[in-house]
């Protein structure tokens, strides 16, 4: 049970992690002119936190527990 | 060419194929085989979130506002990183209390209440037309235009205005016919629809792959890539102000937070996602991989989004193609035929699986919450004297099946005309928003209650209404323009868009807001402060404490009275059929070791609790409880007594924590006897050893001692030479033993802590030099030279200088013994180090192999084989030493090798203060 709960707590941590990344006031460092990779920043950005955030909810969800 | 008669076709060979697989997956499953079962299939099912919203409306929205339709998909996200602690909970929950829809969830969850049940299917239907309404617009929007091809008109530019509604209609025809073969044509008492979602996990494949083909024909097909085409948008100055959409347009922060938020409660609480993610769930354990699959999907659906968006902006700058259709018209104005086709397929499947799903769970909904309870009530005694309801039960959710779609089609003509599909959608998204508070607060809050669900729910939806609801059939002008803009009755404070004057919001925003407020309020408010009932503690307790249950059991204690084997058979039967019943009876009796048909069964609380949650499965939780209610005669629990029971079941938990707790301290109590009993068969042996061995050591002595005496007494006659001489070895044999008894008690006293130390001030040097004085003379006549290495003046040590002079005396006495026999050589040394002295006694002998070293200091231990050897003492004395050192904060040790002699050294900690360093 203390495994299930401690992967509980991890997840959550990592809901804030994300409400924090694709939120105001994070959102509005981006929200500024020019490209990455050809690709507005702002766009850029949103999709490459969206996908870390994919990327570790896969580590956590797939780890023992 | 692509003829409507060509389109019609491959529509309907589409949906005949999903038919197909659904038919198969079926077959599997009642065979026992089912392909379902897989966590990819379940993920894939999950996506049935994405609807013709997601493949037609994203890109609409993204060309107004940029990237107003992300928060849509990264809401769910969100949620999910949440779901191991939240659907984990619902799916446990759900599986204990055969949960058969979102409504009975809530009923069941707050005593198992009709009323309740019945304003949540009421809220969710209503809730959900604009949401059907949008899959029908999409549809035969995308049929309109196709049609058209090669030219690209839009449906309100054609003439013949009643064409194109009435394709509407025949969309939402064909879909309810389809959804009827589909979703009801069996009874499951699980509610379990293998072969729908294996369809549904199709058709996500297939919308994915068609709209990804668009992406990449839009990007790399008509523009170079994300570079090219984002640099030639950013060109236009309109599509600039898109990319940083912050500043200027439309989206604000606000609207994105609120998205963000409302979008978390609609992956959790529309009523087809509950179907899919809770209902049709087959194992828990498929949470891990759907936990990151599922937002995997979402992120590659939005990719292509953006790209899409612009490309249709720039490709028809004049505005007159409406964004919602780029991912078709797009295709269209290149000439490519079939990608068109593969888009109207994608589209199609979008909108099929989300009106399939969400109609068949409503239609659950509408049967087992809200026509069964009314029908038990109204027409009870004909109702029970009907021996099959399987037929009636059918009947009423296929009826509610087309009765859904008909409204949705009603809807999408009344209101369908003034709005984008996003913000269709988001109506119905705020209209199941509603549902978070009672669901969320029902199974982490026990103090939440009926009435305040009730007051929640209904709050929260009227503001709903008012807010959003109205103001969208006003829009499309069903109802006068001037409540919007002057208020009900003139009364500014009311007006639905800026209630209370709260304007600079959007629609949703303001709804959000404004309903969030009434609905929470209300919730918390009323469970606070109107006291729950006995069946509402038992099911909190149920809900909230699920991972403290087990098995399904759970609810059984709560129920006391009587009933009779044969009348819940008989319950069963009519609902389930015969069939069913006795699978259900014969799986129940199995499970206890019972036969089945037989007198084994006994109608107790058991007994009546499953067949309870076995009729819930079909009809929900709240008529099976009228049911159930029926045939058995209750008797009703007070508050208190379940207070009591749940006393009693929350006594157990922490009774059995302690009896955990306790056998675990047992266990390492037991582990630590086992150890001291493994400590003490050594310590015994070693003990026999220790006897044995001086009982050997005593009788050498005694037996020539003995011998010697025998011999005089026999003799009278032995020469005086010779009887000096026996006498002498009586003497030294008897002193031999003296030592060796001196010794023996010298080392019991050691060991059992007796001994009498006397701690002073000692100098070393001064120890070793008294001893080597005493032994000179030894020295001397055996020829053996002796070298001392002494300094100037050393640290006293704290010891017993009786003691140290025995430790002294034996290490020399050891090393005259074993030095060189003809040129005997012995080497002392005295070294002061940081905190402590150093003594080393080295001789020339043979050395110590070492192999022996090891057990040099052990009781009786001699280096050399004893049978041949004649030894040299007793073997106590080495071992008596490294106690002494020890005894004083010392460590004695030996360094040999064969042939090189032996050194033995020790240590003694120099006394800590100098005041008695000096002394």
């Amino acid at each position: 049970m203390s495994d299930f709960e401690s992967k509980g707590q991890r997840f959550v941590a990592l809901w804030m992690l994300g409400m924090l990344l694709l939120n105001y006031p994070i959102l509005t460092l981006f929200n500024v002119h020019g490209a990455l990779f050809g690709v507005p920043v702002l766009y850029a950005y949103i999709f490459i936190a969206w996908a870390a955030l994919i990327g570790l909810m896969a580590l956590l969800a797939e780890s023992g527990g | 060419m692509l003829h409507g008669t060509t389109i019609f076709l491959v529509s309907f060979g589409y949906l005949g194929l999903l038919f197909a697989i659904a038919y198969y997956a079926d077959k599997r499953a009642d065979a026992g085989r089912t392909i379902i079962a897989s966590p990819y299939i379940y993920s894939l099912s999950l996506a049935v979130y994405a609807t013709a919203w997601t493949f037609y409306g994203s890109v609409g929205r993204a060309a107004s506002d940029g990237i107003g339709f992300l928060p849509i998909y990264i809401g769910p996200t969100l949620m999910i990183a949440l779901w191991w602690v939240v659907l984990r909970k619902m799916l446990r929950i759900s599986k204990q209390n055969r949960i058969t829809s979102l409504a009975d969830f809530i009923a069941s969850r707050y005593g198992k209440s009709a009323l309740l049940g019945g304003l949540v299917t009421v809220i969710a239907v209503i809730g959900i037309l604009p949401y059907i309404s949008l899959q029908l617009k999409a549809v035969s929007n995308s049929f309109t235009i196709l049609v058209q091809y090669p030219q690209i008109v839009m449906p309100g530019e054609i003439g013949t205005a009643p064409m194109r509604q009435d394709t509407a209609l025949w969309v939402a025809l064909i879909l309810a016919a389809f959804t009827i073969a589909f979703g009801t044509r069996h009874l499951d008492a699980a509610e379990h629809h293998p072969g729908l979602v294996a369809a549904i996990a199709f058709e996500s494949l297939v919308k994915l792959l068609a709209f990804l083909a668009v992406g990449v024909f839009v990007t790399f097909g008509m523009y170079d890539g994300f570079g090219d085409l984002f640099a030639r948008a950013a060109a236009a100055p309109k599509l600039l102000a898109m990319m940083t959409p912050f500043e200027g347009v439309a989206g604000s922060y606000a609207s994105w937070v609120w998205l963000t938020i409302l979008s978390m409660m609609a992956i959790m609480f529309l009523p087809r996602q509950f179907q899919v993610a809770v209902i049709e769930n087959v194992d828990e354990k498929h949470l891990n991989k759907a936990i990151w699959l599922f937002p995997l999907y979402m992120l590659a659906i939005n990719v292509f989004v953006l790209p899409i968006a612009f490309g249709g902006l720039l490709h028809f700058p004049d505005g007159r193609v409406d964004a919602d259709t780029f991912v078709l018209t797009l295709p269209m104005a290149e000439k490519k035929e079939l990608l068109a086709l593969l888009v109207f397929i994608g589209g199609l499947s979008a909108a099929t699986g989300m009106v399939i799903v969400e109609t068949i769970a409503l239609s659950t909904m509408v049967c087992n919450d809200l026509v069964m309870p009314v029908l038990l009530r109204l027409h009870r005694l004909r109702l029970n004297e009907r021996r099959d309801l399987t037929g009636l039960l059918i009947g009423i959710r296929r009826s509610a099946i087309v009765l859904i779609l008909l409204l949705g089609y009603l809807y999408f003509k009344l209101a369908g005309e003034a709005y984008a599909l996003v913000s269709i959608g988001l109506i119905s998204f705020a209209a199941v928003a509603q549902f978070a508070p009672a669901i969320l607060g029902g199974i982490f809050w026990k103090g939440g209650t009926r009435a305040g669900a009730l007051c929640g729910l209904l709050a929260g939806f009227s503001v709903w209404v008012y807010t959003l609801f109205l103001p969208a059939l006003a829009h499309s002008g069903w109802l006068p323009n001037g409540l919007l803009e002057q208020g009900p009755f003139g009364i500014g404070l009311l007006k639905p868009l800026e209630l209370f004057g709260l304007s600079g919001l959007d629609e949703i925003n303001h709804a959000m807001i404004w309903s969030m407020i009434a609905n929470i309020g209300a919730y918390v408010g009323v469970s606070l402060s109107v006291a729950a009932s006995a069946d509402e503690h038992r099911q909190a307790s149920l809900f909230v404490d699920v991972f403290r249950q087990t098995g399904e059991a759970g609810g059984a204690r709560f129920w006391r009275g009587t009933a009779s084997v044969p009348d819940l058979y008989n319950l069963l039967a009519r609902f389930l059929g015969s069939t069913a019943a006795n699978n259900a009876f014969g799986a129940y009796a199995n499970a206890r070791g019972l036969r089945w048909p037989g007198e084994d069964l006994i109608a107790d609380a058991e007994l009546v609790h499953y067949v309870e949650v076995q009729l819930a499965g079909a009809i929900g939780a709240a008529s099976a409880r009228i049911m159930v209610a029926s045939v058995v005669t209750e008797e009703a629990l007070t508050i208190d007594e379940v207070r009591e029971i749940l006393d009693e079941a929350s006594q157990v938990v922490a009774y059995s924590h302690r009896l955990q707790q306790k056998s675990r301290e047992l266990e390492a109590a037991t582990a630590e006897l086992r150890e001291a009993n493994e400590r003490l068969k050594e310590l015994d042996r070693l003990k026999d050893d220790f006897v044995s061995t001086v009982t050997h050591e005593l009788r050498t002595p005694l037996t020539s001692i003995r011998a010697f005496t025998e011999i005089l007494l026999d003799e009278p006659d032995v020469e005086l030479g010779q009887r000096k001489k026996f006498l002498g070895i009586i003497a030294k044999e008897t002193e031999r033993l003296t030592r060796l008894i001196n010794q023996v008690l010298d080392l019991a006293k050691i060991e059992s802590g007796k001994a009498e130390w006397t701690a002073s001030a000692v100098d070393m040097k001064e120890v070793i030099s008294d001893t080597l004085a005493a032994m000179g003379q030894l020295f001397a006549e055996k020829n053996i030279e002796f070298e001392a290495q002494l300094p100037e003046k050393v640290s006293a040590v704290t010891a017993d200088l009786d003691r140290m002079i025995q430790v002294m005396l034996n290490l020399l006495s050891n090393a005259m013994k074993f030095c060189d026999p003809n040129a005997g050589w012995i080497y002392i040394a005295l070294t002061e180090m940081d905190d402590h002295l150093q003594i080393d006694v080295r001789d020339n002998g043979r050395g110590i192999p070492q192999e022996d070293q090891a057990t040099l200091f052990s009781k009786f231990r001699q280096v050399g084989n004893t049978l041949t050897d004649k030894p040299h003492g007793s073997g106590l004395g080495l071992h008596i030493s490294r106690q002494i050192v020890e005894h004083f904060g010392g460590r004695m040790w030996v360094e040999s090798s064969v042939g090189e002699g032996a050194c033995f050294s020790f240590t003694l900690p120099t006394a800590a203060t100098p005041g008695k360093s000096t002394a």
